[in-house]
């Protein structure tokens, strides 16, 4: 048939109308599951070669401060006799007649300290105390922080305005100050409480260690605070929120099921970043005597102690500072990947 | 401008009483007092201190004693070292933390915003790393660790720095590093970061389309935009570290302020607690007050409101 060259009439073909074979079919079939936030996420995380040795730096440390003391041959608190001030690798006396009667005496790796405790066991037990201290001050300012920035933001006007000057006055109040003060505060009640039964940790975690973690949750929460505020001012205008408010969701679930949930990212990347300025104020507070009870060891605590001796047994000093600076920076640079996989825009 | 400094002045006035109030009232109602901890002290001598220092009034009447005597000035006696007003313990202490803060702080800037910016400038290439890498290990470390690793090695090993005191020059310097260690480093980590989105502005490709020199547009252009971070951070920091850190005074025996303070904590020096307290808060605000003028004087754009 000839076709007219001005005519509109379609060139039909009747094979377009057949049904799709198969082929056809698989190539419109979604082969991927789609990339969810968390998926994408660690895809990058994993590719970051610094977070992934930090990590592992990470584990490694708490295998050894949670694991390796309950089967260790040493305790932290146990006196070996003649066994003070024992160099690296040393045996006391002691030690060398047992080894030669054939007898097995496993060395001590990092010596031993005045009191003839081992080393290694009590830095092991040191870093414990401060990455315990580091995970759970951090939770206690993450579940404050958030909650107390949300609120703030959420409602606005005058209920922000009193709250954030509360926060400005915290931050004014020199920290040291209320640390003291509340230790000295806390003894009592404390004291009262070890008496009481189902209370007997009190003792063995040490008073000092309890009013750290009041201080904490008192006092640090604050940045975490303004950090989430920012977020929510921001996601509150969101339209999901109108949606979510005029379908009746009430306040409270809109904060918990929307706004937090949307500032994720912010929130993961905050507290990575908290774990270690919280592990660096317990070392620091160790280190004033304020820390945890003896002979709990912290790792501030042991370079506290170790000053003292730094003439003739600097090993004392480094290994807890050297182990102390190593956890704060693996969880710095960690904190640093996170962000940049879960947080791409705060990157620079 | 005016307007804008005197409530700024109101502000703080308001701040510095909130504290100075919260203060006292959380000093006095922890059990235990100043003359608990002396030994072999009788309960009638104890009510004569007690009575001298008008501590057995009702505390409110303390508390409007205090204000209106700190209000004219007078921050009262210590309690704990006799025959010394908290005035001149402060004068007297304050001047030595305030040195070694001061130079630490100028240490801090001069060695961070030029390596920062060298760091920005050189991205991604050698050096650029290795500053990275010492500005993150720079805040790993914390500043017993400093003091101590200096100690052994300037003052045990090599003894060619003296340890304690702080009488000639050679005394400043281990303080001075210890303190100005960390933020140098963080200063660095700013300034990297600010002078990195301010390179991929715009107007730096204007400065050098328009032929200025290198110099000129990474100082006039690049530094003075990237400069406002660091200046926030600055502010505050330097009221810290001028009232004296307690950790390097401790190890390097220096009689400073921040010394003073922690003593008169665990000791319950009530007046000195307060004396100290207002003066490091007055210290802070006063400081971010300069922080938000100096931000109007480096960039005209903002509005202070």
């Amino acid at each position: 048939m000839k076709q007219n060259p001005i005519s509109f009439q379609l060139k039909l073909n009747p094979e377009d109308f057949l049904p799709a074979t198969e082929e056809e079919k698989e190539s419109l079939v979604i082969m991927r599951e789609s990339v969810s936030f968390w998926k994408d996420g660690f895809r990058r995380l994993v590719k970051n070669k610094v977070a992934m040795v930090s990590i592992v730096v990470i584990l490694i440390v708490m295998v050894f401060s949670f694991i390796v003391p309950s089967f260790y041959p040493y305790s932290y608190k146990e006196q070996a006799k003649g066994a003070n001030n024992l160099k690296p690798m040393q045996y006391s006396e002691q030690e060398l007649e047992a080894k030669a009667a054939g007898e097995k005496v496993f060395p001590h790796i990092f010596g031993t300290d005045k009191l003839g405790r081992d080393y290694a066991i009590r830095v092991m037990m040191g870093s414990r105390i401060s990455l315990l201290v580091g995970l759970i001050a951090t939770a206690i300012i993450l579940v404050i922080g958030s909650a107390y920035g949300s609120i703030a933001a959420f409602f606005g006007g005058w209920v922000d305005l009193i709250m954030m000057r509360i926060v400005d006055m915290i931050y004014t109040i020199p920290d040291v100050l209320l640390i003291v003060l509340l230790s000295f505060a806390l003894k009592a009640p404390l004291a009262g409480l070890m008496g009481i039964q189902g209370f007997g940790w009190v003792r063995t975690v040490g008073e000092n260690l309890i009013s750290i973690f009041i201080v904490f949750a008192l006092l640090y929460w604050v940045g975490m605070a303004r950090m989430v505020r920012s977020q929510v001012l921001m996601l509150k205008e969101s339209e999901y929120v109108t949606a979510a408010r005029a379908l009746g969701v009430s306040n409270g679930k809109i904060i918990k099921k929307h706004l937090l949930t949307n500032c994720i990212g912010t929130l993961i990347v905050t507290t990575t970043l908290q774990i270690p300025s919280s592990i660096f104020t317990e070392s620091f507070l160790s280190f004033l005597g304020l820390g945890v009870a003896v002979p709990l060891p912290s790792l501030g605590s042991l370079a506290s102690e170790a000053i003292n001796g730094l003439n003739t047994y600097p090993h004392l000093l480094f290994i807890p500072a050297a182990l102390i600076s190593l956890i704060i920076l693996s969880f710095n640079l960690l904190g640093d990947g996170l962000r940049d996989a879960f947080d791409p825009k705060l990157k620079n | 401008m005016l307007k804008y400094i005197a409530k700024r002045i109101g502000l703080a006035i308001v701040t510095i009483w909130a504290v100075a109030t919260i203060t006292f009232f959380l000093m006095n109602m922890v059990p235990g007092g100043p003359f608990l901890s002396e030994k072999a002290i009788s309960p009638q001598a104890q009510a004569a201190l007690e009575a001298k220092y008008g501590l057995d009034k009702p505390l409110f009447e303390q508390y409007i004693t205090y204000m209106k005597d700190a209000l004219h000035g007078d921050f009262g006696d210590s309690l704990k070292q006799r025959g010394r007003t908290v005035m001149s313990i402060i004068t007297k202490k304050f001047p030595v933390s305030a040195r070694v803060g001061g130079m630490a702080v100028l240490v801090a800037l001069c060695v961070g915003v030029p390596l920062g910016c060298v760091a920005a400038i050189r991205r991604g290439k050698f050096v650029d790393s290795f500053i990275s890498v010492v500005a993150t290990c720079g805040i790993a470390v914390p500043s017993f660790v400093i003091c101590t690793v200096l100690m052994y090695f300037f003052g045990v090993k090599l003894k060619i720095l003296p340890t304690l005191g702080l009488t000639s020059w050679k005394h400043y310097i281990m303080p001075v590093i210890a303190l100005a260690f960390y933020p140098t480093a963080y200063i660095m980590r700013l300034t990297r970061s600010s002078m990195l989105d301010v390179l991929g502005q715009d107007y730096m490709r204007t400065a050098r389309a328009k032929g200025l020199s290198q110099v000129i547009s990474l100082f006039k252009h690049a530094l003075r935009n990237a400069i406002l971070p660091v200046i926030t951070y600055v502010g505050p920091m330097l009221a810290y570290t001028l009232s004296g850190s307690f950790v390097v005074e401790k190890i390097f025996t220096i009689p400073g302020l921040g010394g003073e303070f922690i003593g008169s904590i665990t000791s319950r020096d009530y007046t000195v607690i307060m004396g100290t307290t207002i003066f490091l808060a007055t210290l802070i605000t006063i400081m971010n007050v300069v922080v938000d003028i100096v931000y109007k004087i480096v960039d005209p754009r903002i509005k202070l409101k």
